[in-house]
């Protein structure tokens, strides 16, 4: 590596990629050369850096400047001003929403400041092509360490102590998954990282993939060691072709280096990681589907026991965990297990990455201490809801998670609190709803997605979530029958008990949680045929103000059912017999005197 | 090995390390109900109805994959669990057409028992039902998606047993299908159509295609002389279909019902049987003599015919060009028995009655006109036969014992034990050994050949050379038997291979169900029926020998080439 | 890489280079890069003083650029600034110059006073 004076970091996650990052650099690397300051300035692709509605970010150190929302030109007068001539170019900085003031640097930026990065530590900081980035950040240190100072009964041990459980769901504690898996008989064993992330709007696992995944690497090859395997497996869905690619090139660099391979650091431990790239079903995030996906059979899930740390990848003990996961090992290893412990809550140790979504100010990925509030992560990193409106409900845990309403706010975040509200702490999901969110479309919604994702194995999943996704659409429909919450909750709690899989068990979670706290809210689409939130379209009660309407007739003439009468020249009124509620008349309506009830 | 010790509701079990909650239960005398269950074969927990309850686990757990464990304490009857049985049974009926009046499986489904055993009383869910329609593409197995529960028992079956897979689970979710790859049409695939699928499918989402209607116009033409021929295995399986314990030998009875019904004549598959054994005898010996192209194998199977066709076809010339018995009988009553009654053939019609549904097709191919009419009209199975009694109110156990006719209904014991695994093998030994040696048999029993076994092998001296042979049953069977033989691991000079498991006692179409316990006292049966036989070796046949003197010249001779041997169609394997 | 030595031995080089986005830097070397100070030669100083920094392996020091101090006459200005000290400015900095202030001042601690302007 050469010496330069400064250092621009061009997020390239794949929000900053969708918001034309690539354009921004391209010009950047232009004006660059024209200054003829390439010998000086490096410009570096890195993972994403969280904040994705500010996007396409970039941040230029030594200062640590953080620019936000760049267009082409904008990188030409950054190149022009600030790296030329050494003058921060104000208006392209980032400004608060609640009162405008502008931060420099990213650590004055609340949506940083209130973050610890353990797995995230190093997306967004390193070129994620570049081993040798990854390696001045004591990259492969804690396999060096584990390898020449640690048994594997030690290594075990200290991820135990660390009290880290398993970022993909139901928190399993890792360390003693890698115990059962030392200790089972049956050679050679495997170590598999699931990397199919399927959550809609979930972006965690990708972003590490994409921004540093040496990490994962490093973390997969000391767990073999400490169970005894010398061969890993990362399951990568297709629909991630940048994370597969960096993380080829990463597979190699690292052999290039003997950092993977036959004897590691001269210690005559071998390991290897080899990818397989899955064709995205849902389900394939099941552990044991996606075994089965490696294995190359039909991704579905199978019952457990035996658990694949038993019985795993073609019936071998197999440790499975996903890249979250494995990006906190490393770290563990340099820092020891009391330094992650010390951080979290009793039961829920570290931190976690949720990728937050919805109708927040900042959107993107964030890394927060367990036991953190909803409302921290919310208001003060996320800075509150978008259009000043009122806080709903916050989805959790993806698909298959659960809701939380206003009044837990305050409840912290692990894996103990959110299970006893209904909810999971699932792979990171975190959707924010607003006042304006119908909960019962939410969980229609919700429900659509896993029915539709079902691998159609069990039956209880294969046709329960179905009749339970008629059920709830036919509520929105207005066609809700007396019985139909009561028969949801009955069907909910059976294929909870007596599903398949995890999938299956939690699948009817959206609807038995917006059950659960938002009852009033079918209660008034199923007896008064109203949906409160105003989203329900068949429920919608059009009515005409005679203040406004100046009786143009317009409404009349678009209208499908003949539903619109009157005189011409006088307000006109709807027949609510005739009206097929698809509110055509209100777009149509120059005067805004149509509206709903 | 010690054994694990457990409670099942309240009744302390112990059973070996490994046993299922399911078999533990049974052996405790507690039935736990089961839909996608088959022993060994399909051990999955998908259909979620043997659900139990485990004291100390999260959810409910499925009894039929989850292994007892010392200590552990189970209830089968909770409300909870029944609950959840019945709730699952009724989702599964939702998407399951009502029927059951109009059904093939009417008081033989396993749906409808359930239902009747779990008490759901009411389907509260009415909402979309499977998408896909009936494929009656293929002459023999017809599928009904709509009627499918999705156990998969047919699945492993085609899967693990046959080693054919040409249905597997298609699409995901709601739309989860049991289809060829890429939903293609069954017939038009490489489904050797042996109907073990059939046997096992626990509802009538998977089965025979049903052509008694057609026998029904035919014997209700006066203008046709109807003959009709009964496989070996027919005669040990039928029974069941009016309640008789498996393994009863009822041919009496059975050529009693077939002339209640109508038929002509009633004539004998054992006579075609015999006939083969004489043409594939002296095929056997031709090879061994000349330098033929060995190990030669059995050709009866029509199931395991399409098998090689598809998956060896390297080996056609290794297969005996004999057509199957049912062929062979098809040829014969259109040309030497409608000489000698001077029946024109044009007026005979040919119906079978098999224990199989592959014959269905192999009566079909192209090739089988060699008599110049379609030689076989019509193939029944023993099901689809016991159907047709019962629409005649035929009484089938009350029935006088009855003989076939003349002359294509006499035949030996070793035309009788075509229907069992090594059958065809034994006789073609009984016979080969007396052609070759010119000495007779001290022993007609092959006990080597008979029996269960996958693979059997054994070694004969035949003049001082030895004849080296195998019998494989069941087609992943063929399977190890084949590659050894392709990889040149073994060296055979003569195998026979049966499709279906325990030989076409076992066929697709036999009656319901069908396990090992049942294979094996139909096979038994067969033996007994044998050893009852006042001949026992083909060559003895005078019937045969007759249609040799009068018809057919001599064994592989210019007619028997014509009417009797066949050739194959290399076939893609997918 | 055959041992956990040659590890260790390549981090400490990769590391000069990442310290820059740390934030921790010990001594701060900046350029006045303003036009004034581009004009009369401070690109080439700057360049300079990376090579020596580099070429020495020198730890912990950050070389940057800022716009113009106003001292346009003594350009190009080279500013050196230590954690609790007081900041030194060097005027009139040539290529020749810019090495021999990292030699001096940067590795052996030795203020080259007659080019300080303040």
């Amino acid at each position: 590596m050469e010496l330069y004076r400064a250092h621009v970091l061009v997020c390239a996650g794949a929000g900053c990629i969708s918001s034309g990052c690539q354009a921004v650099k391209s010009a950047l690397v232009e004006s660059i050369d024209r200054l003829g300051l390439q010998r000086e300035i490096k410009v570096v692709e890195t993972g994403c850096m969280g904040p994705c509605d500010l996007g396409p970010v970039i941040v230029v150190y030594p200062e640590g400047v953080f620019y936000r929302q760049l267009k082409p030109a904008d990188a030409v007068e950054i190149a022009e001003e600030h790296l030329l001539k050494g003058r921060v170019v104000e208006r392209l900085l980032y400004k608060a929403p609640e009162d405008g003031k502008t931060a420099v640097t990213s650590d004055q930026i609340d949506f940083f400041k209130k973050q610890t990065r353990i797995a995230l530590r190093n997306t967004g900081i390193i070129n994620p092509e570049s081993v040798e980035e990854y390696i001045a950040r004591d990259g492969y240190r804690a396999l060096g360490k584990v390898l020449t100072s640690m048994t594997p009964e030690e290594v075990i041990e200290c991820i135990k102590k660390s009290g880290l459980r398993g970022r993909g769901g139901a928190g399993f504690p890792t360390g003693l998954k890698w115990e059962f898996s030392a200790k089972a008989p049956g050679k050679p064993k495997y170590v598999v990282c699931n990397a199919d992330e399927g959550d809609p709007g979930a972006f965690m696992d990708r972003s590490i993939l994409e921004g540093d995944p040496h990490s994962v690497l490093e973390a997969m090859a000391i767990c073999g060691y400490a169970i005894g395997a010398n061969q890993g497996y990362v399951y990568v869905r297709a629909e991630y072709p940048l994370a597969v690619q960096r993380l080829s090139l990463a597979i190699e660099k690292a052999r290039e280096y003997g950092l993977l391979g036959e004897s590691i650091f001269g210690t005559g431990f071998s390991f290897d990681v080899e990818i397989r790239v899955g064709a995205g079903a849902f389900v394939c995030g099941e552990e044991t589907a996606l075994l089965a996906s490696i294995e190359g059979r039909r991704g579905e899930p199978r019952p457990r026991p035996p658990f694949p740390a038993q019985e795993g990848l073609w019936g071998k003990p197999t440790v499975i965990n996903n890249v979250e996961t494995w990006a906190n090992i490393p770290p563990i290893i340099l820092n020891g297990p009391e330094w992650f412990a010390s951080i979290g809550t009793e039961k829920s140790k570290g931190t976690k990455v949720f990728a937050l979504a919805g109708k927040v100010n900042n959107t993107g990925l964030v890394e927060v201490p367990m036991g953190t509030t909803l409302r921290e992560i919310i208001f003060d990193i996320g800075g509150g809801i978008q259009g000043g409106k009122q806080f709903k409900a916050a989805q959790i845990g993806g698909p298959s998670g659960g809701c939380i309403p206003a009044r837990y706010l305050d409840v912290p975040v692990d894996y103990e609190s959110l299970t006893r509200l209904g909810a999971i702490m699932g792979s990171g999901g975190l959707i924010i709803m607003d006042e304006d969110t119908c909960m019962v479309d939410l969980a229609r919604f919700f429900l659509e997605f896993v029915q539709d994702e079902s691998c159609g194995k069990c039956s209880p999943c294969r046709i329960g979530t179905k009749r339970m996704l008629e059920i709830v659409e036919r509520i929105t429909r207005g066609e809700g029958r007396e019985g139909d919450i009561e028969l949801l909750e009955e069907l909910g709690q059976s294929i909870k008990s007596s599903a398949l899989c995890g999938l299956g068990q939690t699948a009817p979670n959206p609807v038995l949680s917006t059950i659960r706290h938002f009852r009033d809210e079918y209660e008034a689409h199923i007896y008064h045929k109203k949906c409160p939130a105003g989203v329900c379209r068949a429920l919608m009660v059009y009515a005409i103000d005679e203040e406004k309407c100046n009786g143009c007739g317009r409404c009349a003439l678009v209208c499908p059912a003949g539903a619109v009468y009157g005189e011409k020249k006088k307000p006109h009124r709807i027949d609510l017999e005739k009206c097929l509620r698809c509110g055509t008349c209100m777009e149509k309506c120059k005067f805004g005197a149509i509206y709903t009830i | 090995m010690s054994l694990v010790t457990l409670t099942i509701d309240g009744q302390q079990v112990q059973v070996p390390p490994g046993t299922t909650i399911l078999a533990a239960a049974r052996q405790a005398g507690i039935r736990i109900p089961t839909l996608c269950y088959l022993e060994e074969l399909n051990v999955i927990g998908a259909c979620r109805l043997c659900l139990v309850q485990v004291e100390g686990a999260r959810a409910l757990v499925a009894a039929c994959v989850t292994r007892a464990a010392e200590g552990m304490v189970v209830h089968t009857s909770t409300p909870a669990v029944r609950h959840a049985r019945r709730l699952n049974l009724e989702l599964i009926m939702s998407n399951h057409p009502r029927e059951c009046l109009t059904c093939l499986r009417n008081t033989s489904c396993e749906l409808q028992q359930l239902a009747a055993e779990l008490g759901v009383g009411e389907i509260r869910f009415q909402g979309e039902v499977s998408p896909y329609e009936v494929d009656d593409s293929s002459p023999a197995i017809i599928r009904d998606p709509r009627k499918c529960v999705l156990c998969r028992r047919c699945v492993a079956v085609c899967e693990k047993v046959q080693g054919v897979s040409a249905i597997a689970v298609q699409e995901r979710g709601f739309d989860t299908v049991v289809a060829p790859a890429f939903l293609a049409p069954l017939g038009e695939v490489n489904c050797v159509n042996c109907g073990q699928c059939s046997l096992v499918c626990p509802t009538a989402a998977i089965h025979e295609r049903d052509e008694t209607e057609k026998v029904w116009a035919a014997l209700a033409d006066p203008q046709m002389h109807v003959v009709v021929q009964t496989a070996p295995a027919v005669r040990v399986s039928i029974g069941e279909m009016f309640g008789l314990e498996p393994g009863s030998i009822v041919t009496g009875k059975l050529v009693a019902a077939l002339r209640r019904l109508g038929f002509d004549k009633v004539f004998d598959t054992d006579f075609t049987a015999d006939l083969t054994i004489m043409e594939e005898g002296s095929e056997l010996i031709h090879r061994l003599q000349n330098g033929g192209r060995l190990p030669l194998i059995t050709s009866c199977s029509p199931g395991w015919i399409k098998f090689i066709e598809h998956f060896y076809p390297s080996l056609l010339p290794n297969l005996s060009t004999c057509k199957s018995p049912q062929q062979m009988f098809g040829a014969l009553a259109k040309t030497y028995y409608a000489q000698k009654e001077g029946i024109d053939p044009a007026r005979i019609f040919v119906v079978s009655i098999m224990p199989c549904t592959a014959k269905k097709y192999e009566a079909g191919r192209p090739e089988m006109n060699s008599s110049g009419y379609r030689d076989v009209d019509v193939v029944l199975t023993t099901r689809e036969l016991g159907r047709m009694l019962k629409q005649a109110g035929i009484d089938f156990d009350s029935l006088p014992e009855e003989d076939y006719d003349a002359p294509l209904g006499i035949s030996t014991g070793a035309g009788v034990i075509f229907g069992a695994t090594g059958g065809v093998m034994e006789a073609a030994l009984r016979t080969a050994y007396e052609l070759v040696t010119g000495a007779t048999l001290v022993s007609l029993d092959f006990e080597e050949v008979r029996g269960l076994e996958g693979v059997k092998e054994a070694s004969v001296n035949l003049a001082g050379t030895e004849l080296k042979v195998a019998v494989a049953h069941g087609l992943g069977n063929a399977r190890k038997v084949l590659d050894a033989v392709v990889n040149r691991e073994r060296e055979y000079h003569f195998i026979e291979i049966m499709c279906c498991p325990g030989g076409c006692i076992g066929g697709g179409g036999q009656p319901l169900p069908v396990d090992n316990e049942i294979r094996a006292r139909r096979i038994a049966a067969i033996y007994q029926a044998d050893r009852q036989m006042p001949l026992r070796k083909s060559h003895e046949n005078p019937a045969v020998q007759a249609l040799y003197r009068e018809f057919l010249g001599e064994p592989l001779g210019r007619r028997s080439h014509e009417l009797l041997h066949t050739h194959y169609t290399p076939r893609e394997r997918f | 890489m055959k041992s956990l030595a040659e590890l260790d031995k390549l981090r400490e080089k990769l590391q000069d280079e990442m310290r820059l986005r740390e934030g921790r830097e010990d001594v701060k070397v900046v350029v006045t890069m303003g036009t004034c100070g581009i004009a009369s030669g401070a690109r080439e100083v700057l360049t300079a003083i990376l090579e020596e920094v580099s070429k020495r392996g020198l730890k912990g020091v950050t070389v940057t650029q800022t716009g113009c101090a106003g001292l346009c006459h003594c350009e190009p200005l080279v500013e050196i600034e230590r954690p609790g000290r007081d900041k030194v400015i060097y005027g009139h900095v040539d290529e020749k110059k810019a090495r021999e202030i990292v030699v001096s001042h940067l590795v052996n601690g030795q203020i080259i006073k007659e080019w300080i302007i303040k």
